[in-house]
């Protein structure tokens, strides 16, 4: 059958509008990711047994599953508790899900290694427990954490592209309706390669920029 | 003095990294038999020296001469690797952080390079080992490994090891700075017995008291030259270059004389 | 919930089979990439720095697309499983030889010196001193990478191939019971990764008798 990449351009608006809808789920699954790590890593780590154990056990679930697998429970699972939301909204609560829990894990390991000096010294100026916590621990584990947490990201990016089997309109989705007129599938699936590569070279750049600038504030 | 070319000659020795200078045209020959201490303040470039004798830290300009042999020309890759593995077996190296190998036991990490090289049997080279770790003392650790020796014992260890490829020439890059004081006096020990066997021996050290007592020649650099030379006891009584005594007096200051 | 079991367990044969295979073109694809980006020839050392970076760069499941439907254009016909197999095993090698030359890299750099200086070549100083040593390096982070691998099967059950994702997919389907599909399948995944895990924390202890 051979190439013919003279297919793209008439779909490259399709394309692109797909990419832009990646990127705005990258970066809300991002946000939701982010702060559900840094609260289910509390709540592992300072909740009462009785509250962190579920929350323990859904990590562990979590952790050790395939996002896929993930993606279809919460997909199909909210319409059978009668929550219908749009595939969209699944998308990035799975994704954001997924990686909270990766998250919460680094999080905790971030939490107890800030030095057990600092919470004393902050407890000793009269800090409650839960203000020490917020303005001495949790700053410090955060930019600890920064560039693991930022590969979790980059790694979010790219398992974004799984949110198109369950329906979600994005960059993946996008290549197979323009396949879907052209038939042409090496020839799309592989520009849509290249765009993930580049918004994945831009992410990477980003955090090493955000990592250099942690570094000045040491 | 002899008529024969000198042992070691090193001929207009320099070496830069980038714009910086660490090496700055050293020439140098060392007498078969000799024992030449380098001292000197750190950034002087004496390990940088001493590790371009064996071209691990290859010069960027000058020769490296052992015997009738260029050790540092420039050739083709796959004949430069022959030559400067040839080489190497008669040039042994003691490092300061020991390198020993942790995965093999002392036995194993003095019998490998003999075996693999010069094609002895098991049975020659284990009794090879056990000849140059009865000579350093480590006879009876002789299966144990790196992990369960001191740091005195590990560097003995690999003083064998070098040994047990017959090299004629043996470098010492500060070989007991990484060492607790009380594991230091052992090293010296075994150095001042090749030193009675007449090996050539090119000793980077900050141990002045051993220099002095063990060495033939002393050469002190500072910042990529040899400020000074002579007999230890000039050098280390006596210095003619403000520099060596400047060095001198900062250095043995700290020191319990 | 009883009579779909079987299906399950069926599916888990076929995740277990896609996981060993991928693991071995994985570890395979690793050690050539790692060969080549530790080259002296530029050549091999750009080559695998390409490969690391375009295979970590895109995601897998373009990848596995370019591959099973892309490919007949080029002339690659594949079954699904196939696909699967030398889709991702491309894919995790590329995680792979970071981790194994990242492990080469982490040996202490005196340890070449001392080999070098005895007279060893580069090649008998990495098969005999840097290699024992880098392995007992990897092994964990290999295990690493298995695990995501493991996970990483379940693409496959987007070119529609039947294994467990699949299968939990399909079966949410007709019995509406998303969450005991997702458990079921979700266990299963569990007790092959926690098996995994066993063999290579016993590999690992094997490497460490020293």
């Amino acid at each position: 059958m051979g190439l013919d990449f003279s297919v793209i351009p008439k779909y490259l608006d399709i394309v692109l509008l797909g990419a832009v809808w990646t990127i705005a789920i990258t970066i809300g699954a991002a946000v939701v990711s982010f702060f559900g790590g840094i609260i289910l890593a509390i709540i592992a780590l300072y909740a009462p047994k009785i509250i962190s154990w579920p929350f323990r056990a859904f990590s562990f679930l979590f952790l050790g599953t395939p996002l896929l697998l993930q993606l279809f429970l919460i997909y199909f699972g909210l319409v059978q508790i009668g929550i219908d939301v749009p595939a969209f909204m699944a998308g990035v609560i799975g994704l954001g899900l997924h990686f909270a829990v990766y998250n919460s894990e680094l999080f905790q390991t971030s939490i107890l290694a800030v030095d057990k000096g600092q919470n004393e010294a902050a407890r000793t100026l009269g800090l409650s427990r839960l203000q020490a916590l917020r303005k001495v621990i949790v700053p410090q584990a955060v930019r600890d954490v920064i560039p693991p947490i930022g590969n979790n990201m980059i790694a979010l990016l790219k398992d974004s592209a799984l949110v198109s089997v369950i329906g979600v309109s994005e960059l993946t989705l996008s290549a197979q309706r323009a396949i879907g007129s052209t038939y042409r599938p090496f020839e799309f699936y592989v520009l849509v390669a290249i765009i993930y590569y580049i918004i994945n070279l831009v992410m990477e750049a980003v955090l090493r920029h955000v990592e250099r600038r942690i570094q000045v504030s040491r | 003095m002899s008529d024969q070319p000198p042992f070691i000659d090193i001929r207009h020795a320099q070496k830069s990294f980038g714009t910086l200078d660490v090496l700055k045209d050293i020439s140098l020959q060392v007498e078969r038999g000799q024992i030449v201490a380098i001292i000197g303040p750190s950034g002087s470039g004496k390990s940088t020296l001493l590790r371009a004798i064996n071209d691990l830290d290859p010069l960027t300009g000058g020769e490296i001469w052992l015997e009738d042999k260029q050790i540092n020309k420039t050739l083709p890759h796959r004949q430069y690797e022959k030559h400067i593995n040839e080489v190497r077996q008669e040039i042994g190296m003691v490092f300061q952080h020991f390198n020993l190998f942790p995965h093999l036991k002392v036995r194993e990490n003095v019998t490998m390079a003999p075996k693999m090289l010069k094609g002895l049997s098991e049975a020659q080279a284990n009794a090879l080992a056990e000849e140059q770790l009865t000579k350093v003392g480590m006879i009876e650790r002789i299966d144990y490994y790196p992990s369960q020796l001191s740091g005195g014992q590990k560097q003995r260890v690999a003083i064998a090891r070098a040994l047990a490829m017959k090299p004629k020439v043996m470098l010492f890059d500060e070989a007991t700075s990484a060492l607790d004081p009380e594991l230091v006096e052992e090293v010296n020990l075994v150095m001042k017995t090749l030193a009675e066997e007449h090996m050539t021996m090119i000793i980077v050290t900050h141990e002045m008291g051993f220099a002095e007592s063990v060495c033939d020649r002393v050469l002190f650099m500072d910042q990529g030259v040899v400020v000074e030379e002579g007999p230890p006891e000039v050098i280390f009584r006596n210095p003619t270059n403000e520099r060596t005594r400047n060095f001198l007096r900062k250095h043995l200051a700290g020191q319990a004389g | 919930m009883q009579r779909v079991f079987p299906f399950f367990l069926e599916a888990a044969w076929t995740t277990i089979l896609l996981s060993v295979l991928t693991a071995i073109l994985g570890v395979s694809c690793g050690i050539l990439g790692t060969a080549a980006r530790l080259s002296r020839f530029l050549v091999f050392r750009f080559l695998g720095a390409a490969y690391v970076s375009l295979f970590r760069g895109t995601p897998a499941l373009i990848q596995l697309f370019i591959l099973y439907f892309g490919g007949p254009q080029i002339g690659i016909q594949l079954d699904a499983f196939e696909a699967g197999v030398i889709g991702l095993g491309v894919n995790v090698g590329a995680y792979m030889t970071e981790t194994m030359r990242g492990a080469i890299i982490a040996v202490d750099k005196g340890q070449a010196e001392a080999a070098r200086t005895l007279g060893m070549s580069r090649w008998q100083a990495m098969r005999k001193v840097i290699l024992p040593q880098a392995m007992r390096l990897m092994i964990r982070p290999l295990g690493v990478n298995i695990n995501a691998l493991i996970k990483s099967t379940a693409l496959v059950a987007a070119i529609s191939v039947v294994e467990l994702t699949y299968t939990a997919q399909r079966y949410i389907g007709s019995t509406y019971k998303p969450f005991e599909m997702f458990l079921i399948a979700g266990v299963l995944y569990m007790i092959i990764i926690y098996i995994v895990g066993l063999g290579v924390a016993w590999a690992d202890r094997k490497a460490r008798i020293t």
